[in-house]
C-alpha cells in the first residue's frame, strides 16, 4: 500500500475547491491518501474530504492547538507528520501558499520537487509541466527517496470517489528558525485569487484608464469572476501588480478567460494560455489574441461588456427572454 | 556589508523556443537576465547606496555565455561577479548546492537575493534550498524590504493582494518580486565600466559537491500545441452579450442559477 500525503489549503475556514483536483490526481490502486490540515479541524471537513477519496485526515497541531501561521513552523510540522506516518510522496497546490510551503518542505528534506504540474503519474514518479513561458511541455521525473509535487490550481478536474475517512491529530514540535510573521495585511479586493479563479475578466490597454476598470468589476461581480489585467494596465498604474496576468505576473488556468482590449502578446499568453476557454473582445480585428482564442468579438468593449452586465442582471432575475435558444 | 545576488541567464521571453533531440532547447536565441533577478540586483544596489559600506557580488551558474548576464548585473551596479561554469543545466538541488559552495569560498553573506522565480524552468524553489543549505531564513515574493539592526523586515505578496509582514534575522535569503522596485536600466558609461569589473570563474566540478540525495530528470520536452478554433461572434452588442451568456452557461458551465 502506497501512502500519499496531500497538503490541504483552506480559505476562510473552508477547504478550497482546487484541493479536490489534487486529491483526484493522487488517487490510484492500492493507495492510502492522507490529507494534512494545518488550519482546520479534521472532523469539520470529513464529509467533504472522504467524498473525494481521502482515507485519513491528519490535523497537524502543537500542544493540542492549531499552529499559528508561520511558513517555517508549518513546513517543519508537515515534515514531522510525513516522517511520523512514513509518507514519502507529498502533493499540494502550486498556489501562492503552496509556493511558500512546498519548496520549504522540499528544501528541508533535500528532496526533489516539481511545481506547477499539470499532470502526475505517481507510479512512474513523472509529471508534466509547462516551461519557457508555456511554450514547451516538459515531462520530468523525480528520483530519490522523496517525491514532492505542486499541482497547478484547476489543472486537474476533480471527480468524487467516496470512501470512509478517519480523522486523527498529530502533535508537532514548533520551530521558526529566525523567521517571524509580524502581521498579515488584508487587501480591499475580495474573492478568490486570480490563480485559482474559475472565470477571469481581464482588461488591457483598451481600458484606457483606471476608472474604466469599473466596467469590468461590475460585470465580474455578476459573473462570479475575478478581474485581471495585462502588463500595460499595471505599468500605466491603472491597476495594482497583483492583478497582472502573464509572464511576469500570475499564471492562471481558469475555465473561462475573457480578454478585453488585450492584444495578446507572447508574454500575456504565457500566463493564461492554459485557460479552458478564451474569449477575446477587441476593436482591432488584427490583434494577435483574435487568432489564439475560442471566441472573438470585433467590437468596442465599452459596448459589449455593459451589455453583458445587463444581460447577466436579467439572467440573475430569472429573465431569459433575450437569450435566443 | 556583503550582499550576494544570484542571477540566471534565461532565454528572452520573446525568443522562439525550438526543441533539439528529446529534452534540450536550441540555445542559439537571445538570452537575458531572468526578469525577477533584475529586481534582486536593483534592491542590492539600493541597499548599497543606502548603507554606503557594502559590496554587491552577482553569482550565476551556467555556461560561458552566462557571463553576459553577470555583465548586466555589473552594469546595474554590482561590484563583481562569480560564474560557476557548468556544461549543462543542473536541477535546483545541484544549483543551490553549487551557489552555497561558491559563496562560501568567496565570503560571508549578510543578505542573499534571488528573483522569486526563473522564467525558463519555473521551479520557484532555489532560494529556499539555498537558505536551507546555509541554515538561514528565507522569504520569497518580496514586495518591500527594510533593514533594521540585525534583521530584515520583508513584505511578501499573499493571495488576492494580501501581504505578510515577515521579520528575519540576518543573514537571510530574499526572493525579489516584481513590485519590490523599478530597476534602473544601465547607462552607457555604466555598461562600459561593467566590462572592466572582475568576474571570477569556477568550474562546477571543482566545487566537489556531495552527491545529491535526489534529482529531477528531464525525460522529454515537447512544444505546447494550441488547438483553438477561433470563432467570431457577431451582431449588436446585445446579441453578442446574449451569445456570451449562452456560451458561459451551456458550454463552459460557469454560470449557476
Amino acid at each position: 500500500m502506497q501512502k500519499i500525503g496531500i497538503l490541504i489549503e483552506t480559505k476562510d475556514g473552508e477547504i478550497k475547491k482546487a484541493n479536490f483536483g489534487v486529491i483526484t490526481a493522487a488517487r490510484g490502486e492500492d493507495r492510502d491518501l492522507y490529507a494534512f490540515l494545518l488550519d482546520a479541524m479534521g472532523e469539520d471537513h470529513k464529509n467533504l474530504l472522504q467524498e473525494f477519496g481521502i482515507h485519513k485526515i491528519v490535523e497537524i497541531q502543537s500542544g493540542n492547538n492549531l499552529i499559528s501561521y508561520n511558513p517555517v513552523s508549518w513546513s517543519k510540522a508537515v515534515r514531522q507528520a510525513m516522517d511520523h506516518f512514513c509518507i514519502s510522496t507529498l502533493l499540494g497546490l502550486a498556489s501562492i501558499q503552496g509556493k511558500n510551503l512546498l519548496p520549504r518542505i522540499a528544501a528541508g528534506l533535500n528532496a526533489p520537487l516539481v511545481m506547477d504540474c499539470s499532470a502526475v503519474n505517481l507510479n512512474e514518479h513523472t509529471v508534466q509541466k509547462s516551461q519557457f513561458s508555456g511554450r514547451t511541455i516538459a515531462t520530468l521525473k523525480t528520483v530519490g527517496p522523496f517525491h514532492l509535487y505542486g499541482i497547478r490550481p484547476n489543472a486537474i478536474e476533480a471527480t468524487p470517489a467516496p470512501c470512509d475517512a478517519e480523522a486523527v491529530s498529530f502533535q508537532a514540535e514548533i520551530e521558526n528558525d529566525g523567521l517571524t510573521v509580524k502581521e498579515i495585511k488584508q487587501s480591499d479586493s475580495r474573492g478568490v485569487d486570480l490563480s485559482e479563479a474559475d472565470v477571469i475578466l481581464s482588461g488591457g490597454r483598451g481600458l484606457e484608464n483606471s476608472e474604466n476598470f469599473r466596467v469590468l468589476f461590475e460585470c465580474a461581480e455578476l459573473m462570479g469572476a475575478t478581474v485581471g489585467s495585462s502588463r500595460v494596465a499595471v505599468d500605466e498604474g491603472w491597476v495594482p501588480y497583483a492583478m497582472q496576468v502573464g509572464q511576469t505576473g500570475k499564471t492562471v488556468s481558469p475555465k473561462v478567460y475573457i480578454a478585453c482590449g488585450i492584444s495578446g502578446s507572447v508574454q500575456h499568453f504565457a500566463g493564461m494560455k492554459t485557460a479552458a476557454m478564451i474569449i477575446a473582445v477587441n476593436k482591432d480585428a488584427g490583434a494577435a489574441i483574435m487568432k489564439r482564442c475560442d471566441y472573438f468579438v470585433v467590437a468596442d468593449l465599452f459596448e459589449i461588456i455593459p451589455a453583458l452586465t445587463e444581460m447577466l442582471k436579467e439572467v440573475a432575475n430569472g429573465d431569459t427572454t433575450d437569450l435566443v435558444e | 556589508m556583503r550582499i550576494y545576488v544570484c542571477v540566471k541567464h534565461v532565454p528572452d521571453t520573446a525568443a522562439r523556443i525550438t526543441i533539439l533531440g528529446k529534452n534540450r532547447i536550441d540555445e542559439r536565441v537571445t538570452f537575458i537576465m531572468n526578469p525577477y533577478d533584475e529586481n534582486a540586483v536593483e534592491e542590492a544596489a539600493r541597499i548599497k547606496r543606502d548603507v554606503g559600506n557594502a559590496e554587491v557580488i552577482a553569482v550565476t551558474l551556467g555556461k560561458q555565455a552566462a557571463e553576459s548576464t553577470l555583465r548586466s548585473a555589473l552594469a546595474m551596479d554590482a561590484d563583481r561577479g562569480i560564474l560557476i561554469k557548468a556544461d549543462d543545466h543542473p536541477d535546483s538541488m545541484v544549483t543551490a548546492a553549487a551557489l552555497k559552495a561558491a559563496i562560501d569560498q568567496d565570503g560571508k553573506p549578510d543578505i542573499i537575493f534571488t528573483g522569486k522565480e526563473s522564467i525558463d524552468s519555473e521551479g520557484f524553489e532555489t532560494m529556499y534550498r539555498l537558505a536551507a543549505n546555509f541554515k538561514i531564513p528565507a522569504a520569497s515574493n518580496a514586495v518591500s524590504l527594510s533593514l533594521e539592526q540585525g534583521s530584515a523586515i520583508v513584505e511578501c505578496e499573499l493571495e488576492a493582494g494580501a501581504r505578510e509582514v515577515i521579520e528575519m534575522s540576518l543573514p537571510c535569503v530574499i526572493g525579489a518580486g516584481k513590485s519590490l522596485n523599478k530597476p534602473n536600466y544601465p547607462t552607457l558609461p555604466a555598461i562600459m565600466k561593467a566590462r572592466k569589473k572582475e568576474i571570477k570563474q569556477i568550474d562546477l566540478a571543482s566545487l566537489n559537491l556531495e552527491k545529491p540525495t535526489g534529482r529531477v530528470e528531464i525525460i522529454e520536452l515537447k512544444p505546447a500545441v494550441e488547438a483553438r478554433q477561433a470563432r467570431e461572434l457577431t451582431g449588436t452588442p446585445d446579441e453578442v452579450a446574449g451569445e456570451i451568456v449562452k456560451i458561459l452557461r451551456d458550454e463552459a458551465r460557469v454560470l449557476h442559477d
